[in-house]
C-alpha cells in the first residue's frame, strides 16, 4: 500500500445526502419507497459501523475463538438471508439449516484453502484476512444458494406430475429429479458466470476499486481480485451443489416419493 | 392377486380389496370420493399405511421403483418428462407395436407431445404402462377423452391384458364400459368403499 486519501465523517455524510434525493424522488413519483429507503440506509450505517468496531476488536485480539465466533454469526445471518429470499421453503429447521449448512461447508472449505495456499497469513486464521475472505465468499454463495433452492423447489412443484410419471415407469427418485437438479444448479451459477464475464469491462469489481482507492498499485489489486473471483466461483458452485443435492434428498423419502408436503409457500 | 388390507392415508380408507389376476374390478363414485387417492396409494406415491401385496409379495419387500413397475398406473391426466413420446419408452420398437394396436401411427412417436390431442396422449400413456408388462394395471378413466372407435381399441387392449392374467383396477364413470369389462364393481364415497 502506498497512500490513500482519508475520509472525514462529513465526507461520508455528504455522499449520504444522495439518499435524501432518492427519497424525495420516491415521494414525488409516489413510489412508496421513502420509508423503506430510510430504514435500509439507517440499517446499513448502523451495521457497517458496528462491523467496523467488531473488526477492529478482532484484529487487535487475533483470537481463534473470536474469529470462529464471528464466522458462526456471519454464517447464521447468511442462512437467514438465503431463507428470506425464497418463496417456497422447507418446513421447520431445514428452511434455514439447508442454506446455512451448505454455505458454511463451501465458504469454510474455500476460505481455509485460500488462507493455507495463496495468502498464508501468520497465524493462518488471522481475522484481518479470514473474515473479509469469508464475508465475500459467503455473500456470493448466498446469492447462488438462494437462487438455486428457489428454482429447485419451484420447478419440482411445477413439474410434479411429470416427475411422478417417471416414478410410475420404475425410475428412481434420483433419476426423476435429474432435470430439476440440473436446472437449479444452472440458475444458481448464472450470476457468478456473468460477474466473471463482465468483470473489468462493464464494471470494476468492488474489492478491486476499494484497494485502488486505498492506494494499492492497480496490478496488485487485479491479482487480488482474480484470486477473490476464483474463490467466489469455487465457493458458490460448491455451496450451490451441496444445497440443491441436499434439497433433493429432503424432498424424497426411502420409498422414492416426491415429498412436496415438506415444503410450504411463504405468502 | 392384488391384495389390499387396511390401506389408509388422510382422506382415504381403511380399504380392504382383492383383485384376482385376470379379473377387472371397476370403481366408480363422485368426484372427491378418493378413487385417485386409492390408486396413488397402491402405487405408493404418497405416504400411507397398510398392506398391499401382488402375487403374495408384500410391497415392503420390494424397492419402490420395482414395485411401481409391477403395478402400472395410468393417471386421469398423464404427464410427460420429454418432448416426444418415443423418449418415454425403453424399447421403442416394442412400444410401437402396442401403440399401433391402440390406433396410433408409428410417425406419432416422434411428434411433439404438445401437438397431440388429449385422447392420443391418453393412449400413449396406456402404452407406456403396458410396456412395463405389469402384473396389475390401474387405469383412472382411461377413455374419458376418446371417441367410440378409440374406446373399442383401448377396451380390446384391456381385455388382452386380462387374458394374459393381469389384474385390472379400473376407475370409470361409464357404466356401460363397467358392464363390458368388470368382474366386480364397487362404489367409493368419502374415502371408503361401499360394496
Amino acid at each position: 500500500m502506498t497512500s490513500y486519501i482519508s475520509l472525514g465523517y462529513m465526507d461520508v455524510a455528504l455522499a449520504g445526502s444522495l439518499l435524501c434525493i432518492n427519497a424525495a424522488l420516491s415521494f414525488a413519483l409516489n413510489l412508496g419507497l421513502s420509508k423503506r429507503m430510510f430504514i435500509a440506509g439507517t440499517r446499513m450505517v448502523v451495521q457497517l459501523l458496528l462491523v467496523g468496531l467488531v473488526l477492529k476488536a478482532l484484529f487487535v485480539s487475533v483470537s481463534p475463538w473470536m474469529t470462529a465466533l464471528a464466522a458462526v454469526v456471519m454464517i447464521g445471518f447468511a442462512g437467514y438471508e438465503a431463507r428470506a429470499r425464497q418463496e417456497k421453503r422447507f418446513i421447520g429447521f431445514w428452511s434455514w439449516g439447508l442454506g446455512a449448512g451448505s454455505m458454511a461447508f463451501a465458504a469454510l472449505v474455500v476460505t481455509i484453502f485460500a488462507l493455507s495456499t495463496a495468502i498464508r497469513p501468520e497465524p493462518w486464521y488471522h481475522p484481518q484476512y479470514a473474515i473479509p475472505l469469508l464475508g465475500m465468499i459467503l455473500g456470493n454463495a448466498m446469492t447462488g444458494v438462494a437462487l438455486g433452492l428457489e428454482r429447485f423447489l419451484s420447478v419440482t412443484d411445477r413439474e410434479r406430475r411429470a416427475i411422478e410419471a417417471r416414478l410410475l415407469c420404475g425410475a428412481t427418485i434420483q433419476t426423476a429429479l435429474q432435470g430439476p437438479v440440473r436446472e437449479a444448479v444452472r440458475a444458481g451459477m448464472i450470476p457468478i458466470i456473468n460477474a466473471m464475464a463482465s468483470a473489468g469491462l462493464v464494471s470494476l469489481p468492488g474489492m478491486m476499486t476499494g484497494q485502488i482507492l486505498a492506494g494499492v498499485e492497480p496490478f496488485e489489486a487485479v491479482k487480488y481480485q482474480l484470486l477473490i473471483m476464483f474463490l467466489i466461483g469455487g465457493g458458490t458452485t460448491l455451496g450451490l451443489v451441496v444445497a440443491v443435492l441436499g434439497a433433493s434428498r429432503l424432498l424424497t423419502d426411502d420409498r422414492h416419493r416426491l415429498r412436496l408436503d415438506r415444503v410450504y409457500t411463504q405468502k | 392377486m392384488l391384495s389390499i388390507r387396511h390401506l389408509q392415508r388422510p382422506g382415504l380408507g381403511p380399504i380392504d380389496l382383492d383383485v384376482p389376476l385376470g379379473d377387472c374390478v371397476c370403481i366408480s363414485g363422485p368426484s372427491g370420493a378418493g378413487k385417485s387417492l386409492l390408486l396413488r396409494s397402491i402405487a405408493d406415491l404418497d405416504p400411507n399405511t397398510g398392506t398391499v401385496m401382488v402375487e403374495g409379495v408384500d410391497r415392503s419387500y420390494l424397492d419402490a421403483p420395482h414395485w411401481r413397475s409391477r403395478v402400472g398406473y395410468v393417471p386421469a391426466e398423464p404427464a410427460w418428462w420429454d418432448t416426444v413420446p418415443a423418449n418415454h419408452f425403453a424399447d421403442v420398437a416394442e412400444a410401437t407395436e402396442i401403440t399401433s394396436r391402440l390406433g396410433l401411427g408409428a410417425h406419432m412417436m416422434d411428434q411433439a407431445i404438445e401437438t397431440l390431442s388429449t385422447g392420443e396422449r391418453q393412449r400413449f400413456a396406456l402404452a407406456r404402462a403396458l410396456e412395463l408388462n405389469p402384473s396389475v394395471l390401474m387405469l383412472d378413466e382411461p377413455t374419458s377423452a376418446l371417441d367410440e372407435d378409440s374406446t373399442i381399441l383401448v377396451e380390446r387392449e384391456i381385455s388382452a391384458a386380462l387374458a394374459r392374467g393381469v389384474a385390472v383396477l379400473l376407475v370409470t364413470h361409464d357404466t356401460a364400459q363397467a358392464e363390458r369389462l368388470a368382474h366386480a364393481r364397487y362404489t367409493m364415497q368419502l374415502g371408503g368403499i361401499l360394496t
